[in-house]
């Protein structure tokens, strides 16, 4: 059959092929995907020849999930439709909470401002023009509570995208939502908790690596016995891939994290197979339709295989990757910003056809500010077309078996496991940072893209084409800068009308246990509960942990 | 010989989004420059500080999280006071258009927005900055 095949691709390679380009030759004299794999103009049967479809492939729902993680996929659910949305007070983010619900939103995302990400009150001095800003600004228990007031929690998950400080954010909503008679156990969602990619690429560190993995197992602990069907952590490619990387780069240095994690869990003395079926990863999804189908199918399949060959996990669930999926905010233009809408569509459709379980699509805007409810509005509503128009979530994996998407999965996964092998030569993920490995890669690859985009060999409808005069969109969300004076006095009149004595107490409960080996969790969750402010309870570990300091 | 340029590429505040400031700091090396990079997380006050200390010519602020009105001015106003006016500052990053007349009367002398080359930053500093 191959051999047949084979003659059959020469002869139309010398006679039809060689005769049209001949005639008119191609546009490129190479093609290549973003991540630099060479594309040739046909894949056939034999670009997969050999392959072991029960081994490599297998059906969804089982190891090693290329096809992906349900039996069922979307013909049995939709994918969660979760946008990441948060701003100002608690007060204005619950509005566009219940707004984004009523429009059919089927799960919240919590967007943090950075005072709150970093672990500062709002009224800190480094605090200073951040209030609100890129997120909602939360300083106590009490700004929990009206963000999430007349939310179901015991219905809705929540995905919170908080790092350094997010045993102090769950732990507020583990709180609120005991005051809304909703158990603990219950309770479903995702904390990010992935502080490893922050020293790489996102920033929001606080403390050193080694007292961050402290924090991050404790967390993987408490959750265990507290928070059972909660995801601990979301271990993210996202900002790294925003940050410059390749495709192939994402998945390598994901997993690599994900390796990482799962080593200081067993080290931290916790079972593999019950911290692993808590583990979520999120990734990004760029432009390179094909690739970026292929990417997350070539993630799927090698994190099976490194749970079951590296971590021996026991459970097929353990080797399951489930992932939630944004589009990429670096694939937006000021330039048209219409044309945003129909780049985050492909990347969303991308997306689905790679099997995602959540999905947050931006808004066209949001290379300006943070999107208006209008955009935000329509970016669901693209989710919502795909889903209910489009048909692609009525069949399971419909781009397996394409010649061109396996054997782009096969090269993804390969470049990673080299890629993987060279971070563990160096002394696993933590090393491979500390040494700026990864800073460096990502780096260097953000410098070609744009070095690339200069010299025109990679077109941006509306930068380097097709560019046009136009009016600067204005219409866009402002933070009212009284937000901050706000929630300055909000914090104020907390700290008045609290029991203070309840709060140094447990706040010395928490430093002993952070000096100590005790899980550093429950003492946080009783300082919330007594109202200590986020910034409280940051510098009471920072007291004992110490702060980390970028090297440049 | 002609001396050569001297920037200060600065992330003032919390932003942690640092592929602009580290692409653009590269691309003006490869252009002749010499370039330092703060990194991430800096006050106005350090920014000022270093450019001070380093005797650069020019100092590019990038922000990506909205903290910009307060931020860029205050780099401004402090190298003022230290009697380092002559030090010009531009800025860059997510920055809606009706902040930039703001930005511009405060003394940030230009704003380049998502989508801007690193050529028209390399012109931009070579026609301002006296070599």
């Amino acid at each position: 059959m191959s051999d047949r095949i084979r003659e059959e691709l020469e002869r139309w390679e010398k006679t039809t092929l060689n005769k049209a380009v001949s005639k008119s030759p191609e546009r490129q004299p190479s093609f290549q995907t973003t991540s630099h794999i060479a594309l040739k103009n046909l894949s056939t049967p034999l670009d997969v020849e050999g392959a072991d479809y029960c081994r490599e492939l297998g059906f969804p729902g089982e190891f090693p999930f290329t096809r992906g993680v349900q039996p069922t996929m979307y013909r049995g659910r939709f994918w969660t439709m979760r946008q990441y949305a948060g701003f100002a007070t608690a007060e204005e983010t619950n509005n566009r909470y219940k707004y984004l619900l009523n429009q059919g939103q089927t799960g919240l995302s919590v967007a943090f401002d950075l005072p709150t990400q970093i672990g500062y009150d709002s009224d800190h001095p480094l605090s200073d023009g951040e209030v609100g800003k890129v997120g909602v600004a939360i300083d106590t228990l009490q700004d929990m509570e009206i963000l999430f007031d007349g939310i179901p929690m015991d219905k809705v998950s929540t995905s919170m995208t908080i790092n350094s400080t997010a045993a102090i954010l769950m732990a507020m909503y583990i709180a609120v939502a005991e005051k809304q008679g909703v158990k603990s156990d219950l309770l479903q969602g995702t904390i990010q908790n992935d502080v490893l990619k922050e020293y790489a690429a996102r920033g929001t560190y606080i403390f050193p690596p080694h007292e961050s993995m402290r924090i991050v197992t404790n967390i993987f602990a408490f959750c265990k016995n507290r928070v059972p069907r909660w995801n601990s952590i979301s271990v993210s490619g996202y900002h790294m891939r925003e940050a410059g990387c390749t495709a192939v780069q994402e998945v390598a240095f994901t997993l690599a994290d994900g390796i990482a994690y799962l080593e200081a869990a067993i080290q931290a003395g916790l079972d593999v197979d019950t911290v692993a079926s808590r583990i979520a990863f999120f990734f990004c999804c760029h432009n390179n339709f094909i690739e970026e189908v292929a990417k997350f199918r070539a993630a799927r399949r090698l994190w099976a295989t490194i749970m079951k060959e590296r971590f021996k996990a026991k459970k097929e669930e353990s080797c399951m990757l489930r992932f939630h999926t944004q589009t990429a905010g670096c694939s937006l233009t000021a330039q048209q910003p219409d044309n945003n809408v129909v780049r985050v569509a492909f990347q969303a459709m991308a997306a689905v056809l790679g099997g995602t379980q959540s999905l947050h699509t931006n808004s066209r805007d949001e290379a300006y500010a943070l999107p208006t409810e209008d955009s935000v509005r329509l970016a669901l509503r693209t989710q919502q077309i795909i889903a209910y128009e489009s048909g692609v979530a009525d069949m399971v994996d419909p781009l397996g078996g394409s010649y061109v998407v396996e054997a782009l999965t096969n090269e993804i996964e390969g470049k990673a496991v080299e890629y993987i092998k060279k971070i563990e030569a160096m002394g696993g993920a933590i090393q491979a940072i500390e040494s700026g490995y990864i800073q460096k890669e990502i780096g260097e690859s953000a410098y070609q893209y744009q070095k690339e985009i200069e010299a025109n060999k990679r077109i941006v409808v509306g930068i380097n084409r097709f560019q046009m005069e136009e009016k600067p969109l204005t219409d866009i969300l402002r933070i009212r800068p009284e937000v901050e004076e706000y929630q300055k006095e909000k914090l104020s009149r907390v700290k008045k009308e609290r029991d203070n004595a309840k709060v140094k107490e447990t706040l010395a409960l928490l430093k002993k246990a952070a000096q100590g080996t005790d899980n550093v969790v429950p003492p946080i969750l009783e300082a919330v509960k007594a109202y200590a402010s986020l910034g409280e309870i940051s510098d009471a570990l920072r007291e004992i942990f110490g702060e980390y300091r970028q090297s440049n | 010989m002609a001396r050569k340029i001297r920037v200060l590429i600065a992330k003032p505040g919390l932003d942690g989004h640092d592929r602009g400031a580290k692409v653009i700091a590269r691309a003006l090396r490869d252009a002749g420059m010499e370039v330092i990079y703060t990194g991430i997380r800096q006050t106005p006050e350090q920014i000022a500080s270093a450019a001070i200390q380093e005797g650069v010519d020019i100092v590019g602020l990038s922000s990506l999280s909205g903290a910009h009105n307060k931020l860029f001015p205050k780099v401004v106003q402090i190298l003022r006071e230290r009697g380092a006016a002559d030090i010009l500052v531009f800025g860059g990053g997510i920055i809606p258009v009706n902040d930039i007349p703001a930005l511009k009367e405060s003394g940030v002398l230009e704003i380049f927005l998502p989508g801007a080359s690193t050529e028209d930053i390399i012109q931009y500093i070579r026609d301002n900055v006296q070599e």
